[in-house]
C-alpha cells in the first residue's frame, strides 16, 4: 500500500513539472519526483524492529540475518541524494541566471527558441 | 591487457587536476586536455578485441562491482575517445575567440568524457547511474557555458527533461532492487529469467527504458534535443550529437534489451515503429529549419531513427547495419557540427540565408562539408551509403519492405535538406548575402582544420571496415547482442 502512496507522490511531482509555468514551481515538482523515489529507496530496505546492519562479535548470525535491515538501499540513497543536490544547485543558478536576463520567471514568456 | 579503471581514473582526476594548476598561465588547459583525450584515444584503440571483466577491490561479481569490457563496450569506447581528442583539438582555438575560461571548459569536458566512459564499461545498475548522471549533469553545464538568454532557456529545457529521464531510470533501478535483491546486470538477468515475468517487470522495463530514450531523443522524447545541440558551444555540439546520446541513450537501450530483459518481437516493433516516426518526423522539421546547426540537430533525431530501426530487425545483417551506423553517424555528424562552428567562427552567424560563395574563401571546410553531407545522405562511396544500405538490405531481408521504403523516403529527404546546406552556404548565395562581409572572410586556423581533415578522410574510408561483413571488425559486436542474455551472464559470473 504504502508503495502505491510513494508512486502517487512521484505522479504529483510530474504534474507539478508538466502543467506549471513557474520555473521554480517546476523546480520543485522535480523535488518532488527525487523524495518519492527516495523514500520509496528507503522503504524498499525498511523492516519492522529491524536493527542496524553492523555484525559485532558474539552475535548469532541467523537471528541476525532475520532482523538487521538491508543496507544496500541506505548507500544507494545517500548517494542519489548528493546527485539531486548537484543537480538541484545547477538548476537554481540556471534559475536565477534567467531571472536576470528575462525579468520573469514565468517559462511562457521565455521563447527565444522555437521552430 | 588495459587497465579498466584508467578510463575513468584519467579524466576524472585531470578535470580536477587542470583548474589546480593552470590558473596562472594561459596555454596549459589547451595542452593538459588534449594529451589526456590523446592518451585515452590510445588506449581505447589497445582495447580493440579483448573481452574480460574486471572486479573492483577483487571482491566477486554478484557481491562487489564490476566493470564489463566486450565488443559493444569497446565500439563505444573507441567513438567516445576518437571524437572527444577531435573535439578538444578544435577547441583550442575556437574557444580562444568566442569564449573566456578556458580551465572551466575542459574540467566539464573531462567529467563528461569520463561519465560517459564508465557508462559503457559498468556492469553494475546503480553504478551506471551514477555515472549517467555526472555526464549529463556536465553536459547541462556545458549547454549553458555561453551564458546568453537562449542558451539558459535551451540548458534549462534540457534540465528538466533529462532530469525527470534520470528519476525514472533510479524509480526502475529501485523496482528491480525490490523484486530481485541485486544490482549486478548479469545477476539480475539471471534471476529475471528464473522468476515469471509479471507486471512489476514490465513496469520497472517501461520506466527504465523510457527513463533512457529521453536521453537518446527518439520522437516522443525529442523535445530537449534541437534546443539545447545548437545553444552549445561547437565542440559540444559536436560531442552531444556525436557521442552523448549514443552513449547514455542508444548503448544502454541497447544493452538493457539485449542483455538483461531478453528481445522479443513486441519490444522489436516497437523499436522499429519508434525508430521509423523519428526517421520521418526528425528529417520533415530540418527539411524546415534556416539555422544551419539546428537543422543538423533534426538530422541526428532522424539518424537515431535509422539505428534503432536497424537494431529493432534483430537479425545480425539488422544490427550490423544499426551499430555501423551508429559508428558512422558518430564521424560525420561531429565532422558536421565541428564545420557548422568554424563557419560561425569566420561569419559569426548560424543563418543559411546571410551566408553564399564560402568555396571560395574556406576551400577546405567546404570541402568537408561536401563530404559530411554526402556521407548523412548516403552518396556510394561515402560511409554513410554503406550503412544505409545494410539497414534496407536487412528489412527487405526480414520481410518488412515497407520499413524498407520509409528508409528510402527518409534518405532522400535528408539529401534535399543538405543540397539546401551547400546551395545556401558553400556554392550558392543566400538571400541576405553581405558582399562587404564576405570579402573579409579567411580560412580558419590549422588546429581547426587538422580535425575536420582527420574526419573528413575517416568518413571517406571507414566503409572498408565493412570487409568480411559479418567476420570483420564488427563480429564480437553482433555475437554480443545475438549471444543475448545468457551468454552475458555466463560471461560477468563466469559460470
Amino acid at each position: 500500500m504504502i508503495y502505491y502512496l510513494c508512486f502517487v507522490l512521484f505522479l504529483i511531482g510530474l504534474y507539478g513539472v508538466c502543467c506549471k509555468k513557474n520555473i521554480v514551481k517546476i523546480i520543485l515538482g522535480l523535488w518532488i519526483m527525487e523524495y518519492s523515489v527516495n523514500l520509496f529507496l528507503i522503504l524498499l530496505g525498511y523492516r519492522k524492529d529491524g536493527i542496524p546492519p553492523i555484525l559485532k562479535p558474539n552475535t548469532d548470525i541467523s537471528q541476525f540475518t532475520q532482523k538487521a535491515v538491508d543496507p544496500l538501499p541506505q548507500a544507494m540513497v545517500l548517494t542519489s541524494i548528493v546527485i539531486g543536490l548537484g543537480v538541484l544547485a545547477l538548476m537554481v543558478t540556471v534559475a536565477i541566471r534567467l531571472y536576470q536576463r528575462y525579468g520573469t520567471f514565468d517559462i511562457t514568456e521565455m521563447r527565444k527558441l522555437k521552430g | 591487457m588495459v587497465n579498466l579503471p584508467l578510463f575513468i581514473i584519467i579524466p576524472f582526476g585531470m578535470a580536477f587536476f587542470i583548474p589546480m594548476v593552470s590558473r596562472k598561465i594561459k596555454w596549459v588547459p589547451d595542452v593538459l586536455g588534449n594529451i589526456t583525450t590523446f592518451i585515452l584515444l590510445i588506449l581505447s584503440l589497445m582495447t580493440l578485441n579483448l573481452e574480460y571483466v574486471y572486479h573492483i577491490g577483487g571482491w566477486k561479481a554478484p557481491f562487489g562491482i564490476v566493470l564489463v569490457l566486450d565488443g559493444l563496450s569497446c565500439l563505444l569506447l573507441i567513438i567516445i575517445n576518437l571524437i572527444s581528442f577531435m573535439a578538444t583539438l578544435f577547441s583550442v582555438e575556437y574557444l580562444e575567440k568566442l569564449y573566456t575560461s578556458k580551465l572551466r571548459y575542459y574540467s566539464l569536458f573531462l567529467l563528461m568524457v569520463g561519465g560517459m566512459n564508465g557508462t559503457v564499461l559498468s556492469g553494475d545498475l546503480f553504478n551506471l547511474f551514477v555515472f549517467m548522471e555526472i555526464a549529463s549533469i556536465a553536459s547541462y553545464a556545458l549547454v549553458a557555458f555561453g551564458c546568453q538568454a537562449s542558451e539558459l532557456e535551451a540548458s534549462f529545457k534540457y534540465l528538466v527533461m533529462g532530469n525527470v529521464g534520470s528519476l525514472l531510470v533510479l524509480y526502475a533501478i529501485a523496482l528491480l532492487y525490490g523484486k530481485t535483491g541485486s544490482l549486478n546486470m548479469a545477476d539480475v538477468a539471471k534471476i529475471l529469467i528464473n522468476i515469471p515475468y509479471d507486471n512489476l517487470i514490465a513496469f520497472a522495463f517501461v520506466l527504465i527504458i523510457s527513463g533512457f530514450m529521453i536521453k537518446s531523443a527518439l520522437v516522443p522524447f525529442h523535445a530537449w534535443l534541437p534546443d539545447a545541440h545548437p545553444s552549445a558551444p561547437s565542440p559540444i555540439s559536436a560531442m552531444l550529437s556525436g557521442v552523448v546520446i549514443k552513449a547514455l541513450g542508444v548503448y544502454v537501450v541497447i544493452r538493457l534489451i539485449f542483455n538483461l530483459f531478453g528481445f522479443t518481437p513486441l519490444i522489436s516493433n516497437v523499436l522499429i515503429y519508434m525508430g521509423v516516426i523519428s526517421m520521418i518526423f526528425g528529417v520533415c522539421l530540418a527539411v524546415l529549419q534556416w539555422d544551419l546547426k539546428r537543422l543538423l540537430a533534426y538530422h541526428s533525431i532522424s539518424q537515431m531513427g535509422y539505428v534503432f530501426t536497424g537494431i529493432g530487425l534483430g537479425t545480425p545483417l539488422g544490427i550490423l547495419g544499426g551499430l555501423f551506423h551508429l559508428f558512422n553517424h558518430s564521424l560525420f555528424k561531429s565532422l558536421l557540427f565541428l564545420n557548422a562552428g568554424s563557419i560561425e567562427y569566420e561569419i559569426g552567424t548560424r543563418d543559411l540565408n546571410k551566408m553564399g560563395l564560402l568555396y571560395k574563401k574556406m576551400p577546405i571546410t567546404s570541402f568537408a562539408t561536401f563530404i559530411s553531407s554526402m556521407s548523412i545522405s548516403g552518396i556510394p562511396p561515402f560511409n554513410g551509403f554503406w550503412s544505409k544500405f545494410i539497414i534496407i538490405l536487412a528489412a527487405i531481408k526480414a520481410g518488412r519492405p515497407i520499413i524498407a521504403f520509409w528508409a528510402v523516403i527518409g534518405s532522400i529527404l535528408t539529401l534535399s535538406s543538405f543540397s539546401k546546406v551547400l546551395k545556401y552556404s558553400i556554392y550558392g548565395k543566400g538571400e541576405k548575402f553581405n558582399e562587404e562581409k564576405w570579402e573579409k572572410i579567411k580560412e580558419v586556423g590549422d588546429l581547426m582544420i587538422v580535425p575536420l581533415i582527420i574526419l573528413s578522410v575517416l568518413c571517406i574510408f571507414s566503409g572498408l571496415l565493412l570487409y568480411g561483413m559479418t567476420e570483420g571488425i564488427f563480429s564480437p559486436v553482433i555475437n554480443v547482442l545475438n549471444g543475448g542474455v545468457v551468454e552475458y551472464i555466463n560471461k560477468v559470473l563466469g559460470s
